[in-house]
């Protein structure tokens, strides 16, 4: 066979061609001397564009919102030792949530690893409980192909970050470049098709099914499974709910829509879930904060139906009758082909809306809309009716993300971009860096609270640079309210260390880096400021709402209890 | 209940610390671990002893497959299979000892693979119940050392575990 032989490229090289190949938009990094070779490469082309956080946990969120608000691959690049370190929480972030993503670190010369050289670290080692796979790339032979492996492990099968450790003098040897098409690896071949015996199950139990509930997670945005998802609501009349993940996945607006479940999830969808008799969960995983302990919720007897890409995640924690692994837009596309609308049992159906719709009836979101204090609540309501529903909006942790979830309806999916599975503060930030960088024409605005944004605030400087107009929506409680209402809850009333003393100046702050802020401190220019605001097309405002300190999140299911049993604003 | 799991691995760095690092992330059990390399010099075979309820040993197989690198896995406990294990035992031996030392080495088909003065080296494989047996046998205090390479395990008959 004749090969022609290629041009020879220096490792540095060859990683920005494969960037280049993988038609990579944005990478989002921070220099430092085990890339220098690499930032060498990037200088001298204009394909792909470099975007400089400050500080390596900003680049790590921001190019995991970029996957999540697209369907891109976000792209991170750090150097080695601290500049890794510091990206780890932003890479445990993305694998929490099954993000595709692939990170790049500089290391030490080959032949200097394993001596703690200077800024060595063994970031394979450091990150393997926390991506989906990695690598340390020893020869430049093994360079090309690596990267290709990355991109295809992170974007296939159940997605996830993947990190590509590369020695420094690997970027400096030269090797000729052939970057492949594709790759097939023996030990990684992911299922796709469901089983066909399992989908006629699950078909059969759907049209039985007295008391229904459709429970869709994350994995219905991931798979981008939201059009085949609405389609099987839609024509089967069943109630759905959405995990914290998975809002958008369902059209926040539509009437079977009960609200998100789980912790701080509505009456409705936590009393359906547990009374149903046929519950068919879509890319969810039944995690410890969506169904409490899974001893009460066995309690009641219920067929389980579970679609899910990661057969680990199937009867992990709850038992489960009909397991079908498989991509959801297939099987789900399959069940709609085989299922009979007219055999569904329409009476009990009816019996079953007319139960849910009373426990609608407790309005468990209502709030108090006379305060004289700006409720968090209002300020969220009136962000959706200004925004048209529109906009993509990424949080921080804490009540600010609960409310913003509870209260902001997603009609469509990648619109609602939050750390779920891991939690990080910080996110919300660099997350709308990412998702405004990903979608240049939306409206971005991120949603948090005065101690969220002050771990990754340094991305404000970035935000200046590239010109990045998103929106601060800062929910100014003055404390960390999460944090706070377990301890009013659960701790006596009992408030250590979660008093946020010493505040800085928000709108100065933000003056400071160039963007312009607002200080709102009574109801009535809640809504003026957010209408000014969003005019705005051009600039990153910083919106600080002081808001009511004591006000919590309900409902509420404390830690390692039922699904039921929830918390109400009235009870206490 | 305890289970053998069968895992077939690309021979690359790591993969031994990934496979181990994922029983101590998730707080499964390892009784014991083997590895090495097969005729396809490419893969290793792998045995881990491991005890868990069902669920457990479920999770525990599915957790390993979702590894990158795991090509194969396999419960050997699931149908009939045979697991074997080498031990060798330095005991004392001097002429008080040494013809006892042999004679309990052949009751157990073990062989003496080194002596000196005053010691015996027996090599003895079988199954883990036969070995423990073996050092329950032995005068406690006539024990030197004892190196155990933990269980491997295949099935039987046409049960085989190849890609
Ligand atoms: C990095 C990190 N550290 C600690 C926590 C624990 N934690 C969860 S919510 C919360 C308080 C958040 O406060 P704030 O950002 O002001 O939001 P609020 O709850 O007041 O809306 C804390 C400390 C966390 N989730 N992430």
């Amino acid at each position: 066979m004749d090969r022609i032989k290629t041009e020879e490229l220096s490792g540095a090289e060859i990683v920005v061609r494969c960037l280049q190949a993988e038609g990579v938009e944005y990478v989002f990094g921070y220099p430092g001397g085990a890339v220098l070779w690499i930032y060498d490469e990037l200088f001298k082309q204009d394909k792909v564009r470099h975007v400089l956080v400050r500080h390596e946990q900003g680049a790590a969120h921001a190019a995991d919102a970029y996957s999540r608000s697209s369907e891109k691959v976000g792209v991170c690049l750090v150097t080695s030792g601290p500049g890794l370190t510091n990206a780890v929480t932003g890479i445990a972030t993305a694998y929490m949530d099954s993000i595709p993503m692939v990170i790049i670190s500089g290391q030490v010369p080959t032949h200097a690893i394993g001596e703690d050289a200077f800024q060595e670290c063994d970031a394979v080692g450091i990150t393997r409980p926390c991506v989906k796979h990695n690598f340390l790339v020893k020869d430049i032979r093994d360079l090309a192909v690596t990267m290709k492996k990355a991109f295809h492990i992170a974007t296939t099968g159940r997605p996830g970050p993947v990190l590509v450790d590369i020695p420094k003098d690997i970027t400096a040897q030269r090797h000729e470049f052939l970057y492949p098409d594709s790759v097939t690896m023996r030990s990684y071949n992911p299922v796709t098709k469901g089983h066909a015996g399992q989908i006629k199950k699950a078909v059969a139990l759907l049209q039985e099914a007295k008391r229904p509930m459709v429970y869709a997670g994350g994995g219905v945005i991931l798979s981008n499974a939201s059009a085949q998802l609405r389609e099987l609501v839609k024509a089967m009349g069943f109630p759905c709910t959405n995990t914290l993940m998975g809002l958008g996945g369902y059209p926040g607006t539509d009437a079977q829509f009960l609200g998100m479940l789980g912790m701080h999830g509505t009456y409705e969808a936590n009393m359906a879930m547990q009374h149903c008799d046929v519950l068919i969960a879509i890319g969810a995983r039944f995690d410890d904060r969506v169904i409490g302990d899974p001893k009460h919720f066995a309690q009641n007897l219920r067929k389980i139906i579970h679609i899910d890409i990661d057969p680990s995640s199937i009867s992990k924690r709850v038992k489960v009758d009909v397991p079908i692994v498989g991509n959801i837009p297939d099987v789900l596309k399959e069940i709609l082909k085989q299922v009979d609308v007219q055999k569904a049992d329409q009476p009990a159906l009816k019996a079953w809306w007319k139960q849910i719709d009373e426990w609608r009836g407790k309005d468990c979101l209502k709030y108090d809309r006379k305060s004289k204090i700006i409720k968090p609540q209002y300020v969220l309501e009136k962000l959706y009716e200004i925004t048209g529903g529109d906009a993509i909006i990424t949080s921080d942790v804490g009540q600010h993300q609960m409310w913003a979830a509870q209260f902001y309806k997603f009609d469509q999916p990648r619109r609602w971009i939050n750390s779920g599975g891991l939690g990080t503060m910080g996110f919300g930030l660099p997350a709308a860096m990412g998702a405004q960088l990903a979608n240049p024409g939306a409206t971005v605005a991120c949603v948090t609270g005065e101690s969220s944004i002050q771990m990754c605030l340094q991305e404000l400087s970035t935000c200046k640079q590239y010109r990045i107009p998103v929106k601060i929506i800062n929910l100014n409680n003055r404390y960390m309210g999460m944090v706070r209402q377990w301890q009013q809850f659960f701790h006596g009333n009992r408030y250590s260390e979660s008093y946020m003393d010493a505040l800085p100046d928000f709108v100065k702050l933000a003056e400071g880096y160039g963007h312009s802020g607002l200080l709102i401190d009574k109801p009535e220019d809640v809504e003026p400021a957010l209408r000014e605001t969003f005019k705005r097309k051009k600039d990153l405002v910083f919106l600080d709402f002081l808001t009511d300190q004591t006000e919590n999140v309900y409902p509420m299911i404390p830690g390692g209890k039922g699904i039921t049993e929830m918390i109400l604003s009235e009870e206490l | 209940m305890r289970h053998v799991v069968s895992i077939l691995v690309e021979n690359e760095a790591g993969a031994l610390s990934r496979i181990s690092g994922l029983f101590s992330a998730r707080g499964y059990n390892i009784e014991s671990l083997t590895v090495a390399p097969t005729e396809d010099a490419s893969m290793s075979r792998m045995t881990v002893v491991t005890s868990g309820s069902d669920e457990v040993i479920e999770q525990i197989t599915k957790q390993l497959n979702k590894l990158v690198e795991v090509v194969k896995v396999v419960d050997l406990s699931e149908a009939e299979h045979i697991e074997r294990e080498l031990m060798l035992i330095k005991v004392r031996a001097g002429t008080k000892e040494r013809e006892d030392m042999k004679r309990m080495a052949d009751i157990f088909r073990g062989r003496v693979v080194d002596v000196s003065d005053n010691t015996y080296t027996i090599e003895l494989t079988g199954h883990g119940a036969k070995l423990d047996a073996f050092i329950q046998a032995l005068d406690q205090s006539a024990i030197l050392e004892t190196v155990r390479t933990g269980a491997s395990g295949i099935g039987r008959g046409n049960r085989i575990l190849k890609v």
